[in-house]
């Protein structure tokens, strides 16, 4: 049943859908790609920002957006609380710090699902705004706002980090402190501050990751556990760190995810992610962008 | 020494307990469960509990049962299998209680069925859906309405087929619960001739369904059946509203899990309209029997204390129902004896505030009272409404049919 329209439909769609993933593995792209930081604690940063969203919006009519917004400096504050503790307790005390790491964010994680359970309870929320369910009509094509505004979002953040990375003196310090940590001690940089302040960074842009979220499909506490997997397909399939690299592969990703969910079954749509990441790592290990070390 | 002391305190504390026992009255008569009161299916839990509490107050307040006070021996399963076989041991064996009420929802309820057949103990089901099938155990009596397990599937393409629907799109969550409705609705499917053109399970963190919805319109089936859970339902209606469906659909929904309670209705809003989906309560004039006005005045009061949902149409009135079946058995049994109230409830209808039950040999009901009812004139962000009859117009079983299906869905939706 091979329909030239449904094709193009779930191209268009998957294209949204993963400038939806880019936006939601932007910052894991920071603090995983850039920082080695075994940040699985990333998604449930995600969540409860987006619970933060649904706060303002409930209780003021905040935009979502604008809640978004608004919440990022709290975030970016959280972000360097959180990273000083991973340092202190796991980070400074060797080399197995990874493995331990990753128990720390974990561990964080669930302290922050209970927690949100606690606050909000078990039930999905979701937030309202003008551009939620409705669609923008090209002749047969229906494309729904809330994923445009995705694409929108999606799109200034990749560019505005890719700049902030490039063009100032704090984004090429975050390169550098990636590239050789010690050479940056050398050169009379404290590395440890350089990457509390990325990591600042990786959590602030969650506040309109998370905006997205509970702008795209109502959240529940639990819900981060959804996006472990697909968060770091994206970040480690794109090449660790590379920004842009992080957008595309995210598209790669919505668009084959799209093709397959509407031309052979939803059930075969989550299984797409790992497969392609099987297959890019075993043809460029360094990723689709990645620079090889 | 230390030996003699410790049975000196023995026999004090022995002495202590029957003086005081044989003062006493009567010990009350002690019912055993456990219940979601956290995990997924607390929401749900929580106020089939509060629905069981205002019948054990209730009864209390006339004088109990068999002349003894009734008790409710509660522990919270968290909505977990792994903890119902160790609390219905604990329940039999250490607190001793006198009759058994199931746990909420299917998954909590499997594990102890063995348990209660082996101990020979009566049990009132909640709302788990065929796990006595298999176990096949003569005391148990689900106080769900859901009767046959294919009257489900059957009641809702029976409506598409009378609305002049040919073909049926299945949609399912790839869970057990919904497999298993998916399962009988192809199996009435084609008993009734009905061609499937569209069959997708879609697994259980899907994020967004307008892909599915764009293939689903694509095969252009005329009744479109959707088994899923609550954040799907959310997403589901939402990438209706957005890519709309086929203007061949006459009838959309039935199986949808979450469309039954308060906070989720709520949030979903003027997205219900023209769904039509099952439920078990509503508040449609044809609805009402002895003692049900009585039993959701008292259910509001003590819902807001409790923090439950507020309408809680979908379980607490059976909670409370549970506690009628086990009342009107024991009185006519006239003793705590599990054959004797077995026998009754096997062989008797039921009044309840439910309406009446009346059960099969497999302890589930004789005929179905699931309902099957369509959303209608719903606004966004308002729980009250929900309380007015008319806004879930039930269209199944004819019975307590209490309007006419609106079709197309698209003409439904607005």
């Amino acid at each position: 049943m091979f329909s030239f329209d449904l094709l193009l439909d779930a191209v268009v769609s998957g294209v949204l859908l993963g400038c939806f993933y880019a936006a939601v593995s932007l910052g894991l792209s920071l603090s995983f790609g850039l920082l080695d930081v075994p940040n699985v604690a990333h998604p449930a940063f995600l969540v409860m920002a987006s619970y933060g969203v649904f706060f303002l919006n409930e209780s003021y009519g905040v935009d979502p957006l604008l809640a978004g917004l608004l919440i990022t400096p709290l975030l970016f504050v959280f972000g360097l609380v959180a990273y000083r503790l991973y340092y202190q307790t796991f980070e400074k005390r060797g080399s197995d710090a990874g493995v331990r790491g990753i128990a720390f964010f974990f561990g964080i994680a669930f302290i922050i699902e209970v927690l949100l359970i606690l606050q909000f309870g078990v039930d999905q929320r979701s937030v309202t705004a003008s551009y939620i369910g409705k669609a923008w009509r090209i002749g047969d094509m229906r494309i729904p706002f809330r994923l445009l505004v995705a694409f929108a979002v999606a799109a200034a953040l990749t560019i505005l980090l890719t700049l902030y990375l490039s063009r100032t003196f704090m984004g090429r310090a975050i390169r550098a402190v990636a590239q050789d940590q010690e050479a940056l001690r050398l050169m009379g940089a404290d590395p440890i501050r350089i990457k509390q302040w990325a990591f600042g960074i990786s959590t602030a842009v969650l506040g309109i990751a998370g905006a997205l979220l509970i702008i795209v499909a109502p959240v529940n506490p639990t819900l981060d556990r959804s996006y472990i997997g697909r968060t770091f397909c994206v970040v480690v399939m794109a090449g660790l760190g590379s920004m842009s690299g992080t957008l595309v592969a995210a598209i790669i990703l919505g668009v084959a995810e799209a093709i397959v969910l509407t031309m052979f079954g939803a059930s075969w749509a989550p299984a797409i992610s790992f497969a392609m990441l099987l297959g890019v790592l075993a043809v460029r290990p360094q990723g689709l962008f990645g620079r090889r070390s | 020494m230390k030996r003699r002391t410790f049975l000196g305190g023995t026999i004090a504390v022995t002495t202590l307990g029957l003086t005081s026992s044989a003062g006493a009255q009567q010990p009350p008569i002690k019912i055993g469960m456990s219940m979601a009161l956290t995990g997924g299916l607390a929401g749900g839990g929580k106020a089939s509990l509060l629905g069981t509490e205002i019948w054990r107050d209730d009864i209390n307040a006339r004088g109990g049962l068999l002349g003894r006070k009734v008790e409710l021996v509660v522990y919270d399963d968290k909505s977990s299998a792994s903890e119902t076989p160790a609390i219905y041991s604990k329940l039999l064996d250490v607190d001793k209680v006198d009759l058994l009420f199931g746990p909420y929802a299917t998954v909590p309820t499997a594990p102890i069925m063995p348990l209660v057949k082996q101990r020979g103990m009566v049990l009132i089901g909640n709302f788990a859906f065929q796990v006595n099938s298999k176990v096949g155990h003569d005391m148990w009596f689900n106080v769900a309405p859901w009767g046959p397990p294919d009257s489900w599937a059957a009641s809702f393409l029976e409506l598409g087929q009378k609305a002049g629907g040919k073909t049926i799109a299945l949609l399912a969550a790839d869970q057990e619960f919904a497999q298993n409705m998916a399962l009988t609705a192809r199996d009435v499917a084609k008993r009734m001739n009905m061609p499937i053109v569209f069959d997708q399970s879609y697994p259980p963190n899907t994020v967004e369904f307008s892909g599915i919805m764009r293939a689903l319109n694509a095969a252009k089936p005329d009744v479109v059946y959707v088994a899923s859970y609550p954040p799907d339902s959310a997403g589901i209606l939402r990438a209706v509203n957005e890519i709309g469906v086929s203007g061949n659909v006459k009838i959309f929904g039935g199986g949808m899990v979450g469309l039954q309670f308060g906070a989720v209705m709520e949030n979903l809003g003027s997205l219900l309209n023209g769904v039509v989906n099952y439920n078990s309560w509503l508040p449609e004039p044809t609805m009402y029997f002895d003692g049900t006005k009585a039993f959701f005045e008292t259910y509001a009061k003590r819902a807001v204390e409790a923090k439950v949902d507020p309408l809680g149409y979908y379980l607490a009135p059976f909670g409370f129902a549970s506690g009628q079946l086990i009342e009107q058995a024991v009185k006519a049994a006239g003793s705590l004896d599990q054959k004797a109230i077995a026998k009754y409830l096997r062989e008797n209808v039921h009044n309840t505030i439910v309406g009446p039950i009346a059960f099969s040999a497999d302890g589930e009901r004789k005929e179905t009272a699931t309902l099957q009812a369509q959303f209608r004139g719903i606004v966004d962000k308002n729980m009250e409404q929900f309380r007015s009859s008319g806004k879930q117009v039930i269209l199944f079983p004819a019975k307590w049919k209490s309007g006419e299906l609106i079709t197309p869905f698209e003409a439904a939706r607005n």
